[in-house]
């Protein structure tokens, strides 16, 4: 560890905070991250001085830890900001990697999205009211940020160094990540802070990998605790997800719904799941099944894109649902 | 030239995923044998139907291609990799399911057989599909780019 | 601009997103009127639909990473109801047993981080004591360490429970996906010793600091900050405190009971009134109607939360907290509306929870294999109601054939809140800034108003060197910068 401070940025765009609160979960370890770092900027925890950061000299934080999804101009704009002021950008947890769970709005439009939040059945809105952008109170002008066409990862609007994906990142893989930052043991520019391979990989699970001949939905069994859930029938996203969380999921006997995103080498972690998938369901006996026993399998997976992409929307290669059909 | 449903002239760009060892045969053979068919489609020769990772296929959606074929040999037998074809057809039914749920026609991607001796058959199966694509219009990523870059 | 002048306080705290609080001056300098606003919007509601409901347990939770567990289990009961399904007795009792254990995480984190430092460094301190450095600081390294174990063990037993501890996974649809072990019941036993003791001495803990200290018990005693509003919690048995199953039950500020009912039927008994300046809708009682921002006989708004709960209940079913709520309420009258009690009742819900907490995880049963019913298919319709740390949280989803959602509904604690507030918001404007000159504590006071309230995802602010960001901005009416107070 330096002798000298590191400055360090958190910054966040559209999150849930679960990723501030990992970085609090360091518990024990926590005075010692407080030890070697400056926080320099933190709108949760420090007194968040908008302007202070604008003032700072460029490059002049050593760290930035960006968490949460870009959904509107704010939060682009922010990252932005910190772009500039940082040496190093990390894109902190899922959201930020990829889009994450909010990302799931890249299936909506915009006009829908607002529609639906404000028209629910408990709201009373005879005006049909949606606050987006400005807005006349009486004669106050008040302004809400308006939302933008699609949500992006951090990459969408700057450039990123490093990712340290999970959702949240387990305690484990941010004090990993912090000795490795703190170290300067870093692996090259643009890579994911983590292992390479897929979570079958580290999974402790018995996998035979061989046929399944039909999906089981997670609450239509109980699933055996020592066998491979994808070889039970239940989709679980291992063979499409980064290892590195210490299966946490698969051990409370869930499928891993693939929350660090797509190992080294997979640009599209959904594609990967359907093409995995589709190399083992139905593999026996395949040669004797007609087009409709095949179109009858594959309607198992009821919902493959909230299941193959649940936090990796915004950063598959179609990014968003189109509206063709 | 066929006008399509909005009332625009335009040629579809089709991407062929073609198997080495029958389709591309097939279609090397409609060429050499000088059949007609539409020049709208762009071969990529691969070893095996089964070859063909569905990120390929949003790939060439996301380039802006209105319409992608993927060819290989019959099933159940005909693959020169067992079942290389049957793999391909699984994975063919759960990406147009995909598609759907991601608003797009799912129709704009084909899975056909050929054979190396069906040159007809394959020139058939481009024309066909031209017209079909024609007829849905132009891809609806090429008409919106997604994401700000 | 509009006419008058205008103070931003930006961003005020963090709440589902950026929040802001913009004041407007009239012409002589008085408070016309202030604003709490939520600038952000994921859109749950919309992206949700079409997701397959056993999921949504696992969805739902990245609402807000402060309280996964929340709609973790709102959500479980939901899924339960799509499918008509109940829960084994294990499974219940484990749901709860990792409930608990979230709750006291949860209303500990509040209080060290968030709510003490208010009091203990105190407003005044300078900005850098003013959070849990310095209050480790001032309480010693003794308490500081045993803080932090706490913390520690309540996310290991979370992570035991639950599979991981921020978004949670284990429940199901009829129960949970795996049973507890012995090895797992003894290791977390120890630890809920270690959480009951530390809850009952945190009690001990405020109130030495903060009720034996005359300045603070004036404030809570003499709150100036009070709206008169009605109440919303979730009742049990007798009116018992209950935090999973249970009647909604609204008490007017008198503490009359105005409203008693089913949480599957709250679309009768609960509305939404939606503003143009804020993302977040404001929620008040139907009966009653929306008639603004305004308290007192006959307003629809109403709390929930801590204090709510504990204007609303009768009784506590565990010995500790209960001698607890008796005590309050001697001193106390009830209902309360001094959002400063809010502070209160958190530690001795605390207190509860651990109690609880360890009445489950003593409970011979809690290991059994009998985890979960397996339900036929989806049946339409399901709410599922849980107090969250912060107060009522509904889930409301209706399922397709496929057990897709096809129309959901979600109504958070904060949006119940956001009224009350907005209120005390304008109350500590109105009360602070006189002929345009800005008090000293208005930020102070406009930070411990809400805060009170703990809009979501605030928890984890004061965890480092710094404390929550307010900024002023004064303006004139022609919409130029006069004058700009910040912090040090
Ligand atoms: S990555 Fe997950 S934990 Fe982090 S902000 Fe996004 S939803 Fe929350
Ligand atoms: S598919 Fe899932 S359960 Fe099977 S080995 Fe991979 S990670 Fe483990
Ligand atoms: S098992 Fe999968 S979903 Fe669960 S924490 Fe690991 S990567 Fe995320
Ligand atoms: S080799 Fe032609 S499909 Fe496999």
């Amino acid at each position: 560890m330096g002798r000298n401070r590191l400055n360090l940025a958190i910054g966040l765009g559209a999150t849930c905070s679960g990723c501030d609160i990992t970085i609090v979960d360091l518990a024990e370890y926590l005075p010692k991250v407080l030890s070697s770092v400056n926080i320099a900027f933190w709108p949760t925890a420090a007194d968040l001085k908008l302007k202070d950061l604008e003032a700072m000299a460029n490059g002049s934080i050593d760290l930035c830890l960006y968490h949460g999804a870009i959904v509107n101009e704010e939060n682009a704009e922010m990252a932005r900001l910190l772009r500039r002021k940082s040496k190093l950008m990390v894109a902190f947890g899922s959201c930020a990697c990829f889009g994450g769970v909010p990302g799931l709005a890249n299936l909506a439009t915009k006009d829908s999205l607002l529609e639906t939040v404000y028209g629910t059945p408990s709201t009373d809105n005879p005006k049909g009211l949606k606050p987006q952008g400005e807005a006349l109170v009486g004669e106050y002008r008040m302004a809400v940020p308006k939302r933008l066409d699609a949500v992006l990862p951090l990459s969408g609007v700057v450039e990123v160094d490093y990712s340290i994906p999970g959702c949240p990142p387990q305690t484990s893989q941010v004090k990993d990540a912090f000795e490795a930052i703190l170290s300067s043991d870093l692996p090259p520019r643009g890579s994911v802070i983590g292992p390479a391979k897929n979570l079958c990989d580290e999974c402790p699970r018995k996998r035979e990998g061989k046929s399944i001949s039909k999906i089981v939905r997670a609450h239509e069994t109980i699933a055996d605790q020592e066998r491979c859930l994808l070889d039970q029938g239940i989709l679980c996203m291992g063979p499409a997800t980064r290892a590195g969380c210490d299966a946490k999921c698969i051990k409370a006997n869930m499928r891993c719904e693939g929350c660090m995103g797509p190992p080294d080498g997979v640009g599209d972690q959904g594609a990967k799941m359907l093409g995995a998938i589709a190399s083992i369901l139905g593999l026996e006996g395949e040669d004797k099944m007609s087009e409709e026993d095949v179109a009858r399998l594959m309607d198992g997976i009821v919902d493959p894109v909230g299941l193959f992409y649940l936090f990796s929307l915004p950063s598959s290669i179609l990014r968003r649902r189109l509206w063709e059909v | 030239m066929i006008e399509n449903r909005k009332g625009d002239w335009f040629e579809p760009r089709i991407l062929g995923f073609l198997c080495n060892w029958c389709s591309y045969a097939a279609a090397d053979l409609a060429g050499m044998s000088r059949m007609e068919y539409p020049p709208n489609i762009r071969c990529v020769r691969v070893m095996c139907s089964g070859r063909v990772e569905p990120s390929f296929v949003l790939e060439a959606l996301r380039e802006g291609y209105d319409g992608v074929l993927i060819a290989g040999c019959h099933p159940p037998s005909d693959c020169h990799y067992q079942s290389g074809n049957l793999k391909a057809r699984r994975r063919y039914y759960l990406l147009r399911k995909l598609l759907r749920e991601l608003g797009i026609n799912p129709d704009r991607v084909r899975l056909e057989w050929a054979s190396a001796s069906e040159g007809q058959r394959f020139a058939e199966i481009v024309k066909d599909f031209t017209e079909r694509l024609r007829r849905l219009g132009p891809s609806p990523l090429k008409v919106k780019r997604v994401g700000a870059e | 601009m509009g006419p008058g002048r205008e103070i931003e306080i930006y961003p005020a705290s963090r709440l589902e997103g950026h929040a802001k609080i913009s004041i407007f001056l009239d012409e002589e300098g008085g408070v016309r009127d202030a604003f709490f606003q939520i600038l952000e919007l994921r859109g749950f509601e919309e992206f949700c639909k079409g997701r397959l409901v056993e999921e949504m347990p696992r969805i739902t939770p990245r609402i807000c990473g402060v309280c996964p567990w929340a709609h973790h289990l709102a959500s479980a009961k939901a899924a339960d109801a799509v499918y008509g399904v109940e829960p084994t007795e294990t499974a219940e009792k484990v749901r709860e047993m990792g409930y608990s254990a979230f709750f006291v995480h949860d209303h500990l984190l509040h209080f060290y981080l968030l709510a003490l430092p208010d009091f203990v460094p105190g407003p005044s301190a300078p900005p850098a004591e003013r959070n849990v450095v310095g209050l480790l600081n001032k309480v010693g390294q003794e308490l500081g360490g045993r803080l932090l174990r706490a913390f520690g063990y309540a996310h290991e037993i979370q992570e035991i429970v639950g599979g991981r501890s921020t978004h949670p996974v284990f429940c199901l649809p009829g129960g949970i996906s795996r049973p507890i072990t012995e090895e797992e019941r003894a290791r977390i036993e120890g630890m809920a010793k270690y959480l009951l003791e530390f809850s009952e001495s945190t009690l001990g803990l405020f109130k030495k600091t903060v009720l034996k200290d005359e300045k603070y018990s004036k404030m809570i005693l003499e709150d100036k900050n009070v709206n008169r509003v009605n109440s919303l919690a979730m009742v049990g048995e007798g009116d018992s405190l209950s935090l999973l199953r249970g009647k909604l039950k609204a008490v007017d500020p008198d503490g009359r009971a105005i409203d008693i009912f089913e949480p599957k039927d709250y679309l009768d008994h609960i509305s939404e009134h939606v503003e143009p300046w804020t993302y977040s809708k404001f929620t008040f009682l139907k009966p009653l109607g929306w008639r603004g921002l305004v308290d007192g006989e006959g307003s629809g708004i109403y709390r929930v939360g801590p204090l709510a709960r504990f204007n609303v209940i009768d009784r506590i079913p565990t010995p500790r907290a209960q001698g607890a709520f008796e005590e309050m309420f001697e001193v106390l009258e009830k209902p309360c509306h001094s959002t400063f009690a809010y502070h209160w009742a958190r530690v001795i819900e605390t207190l509860y929870a651990a109690e609880r907490f360890m009445e489950l995880v003593e409970d011979p049963s809690i290991t059994n294999g009998d985890i979960r019913n397996i339900p036929a298919g989806p049946r339409g319709r399901g709410v599922g109601v849980v107090e969250a740390p912060r107060g009522v949280l509904i889930h409301d989803y209706t399922s397709d054939g496929e057990g897709r959602i096809r129309e959901l509904n979600l109504i958070v604690p904060t949006t119940h809140n956001n009224s009350v507030i907005c209120m005390s918001v304008r109350n500590a404007a109105r009360s602070l800034i006189r002929a345009g000159s800005v008090e000293e504590g208005l930020l102070n006071e406009v930070e411990m108003a809400f805060r009170a309230y703990d809009p979501c995802l605030a928890c984890a602010t004061h965890t480092a060197p710094g404390q929550l960001p307010l900024k002023i901005e004064i303006f004139d009416s022609r919409g130029s910068l006069l004058k700009e107070i910040s912090r040090p």
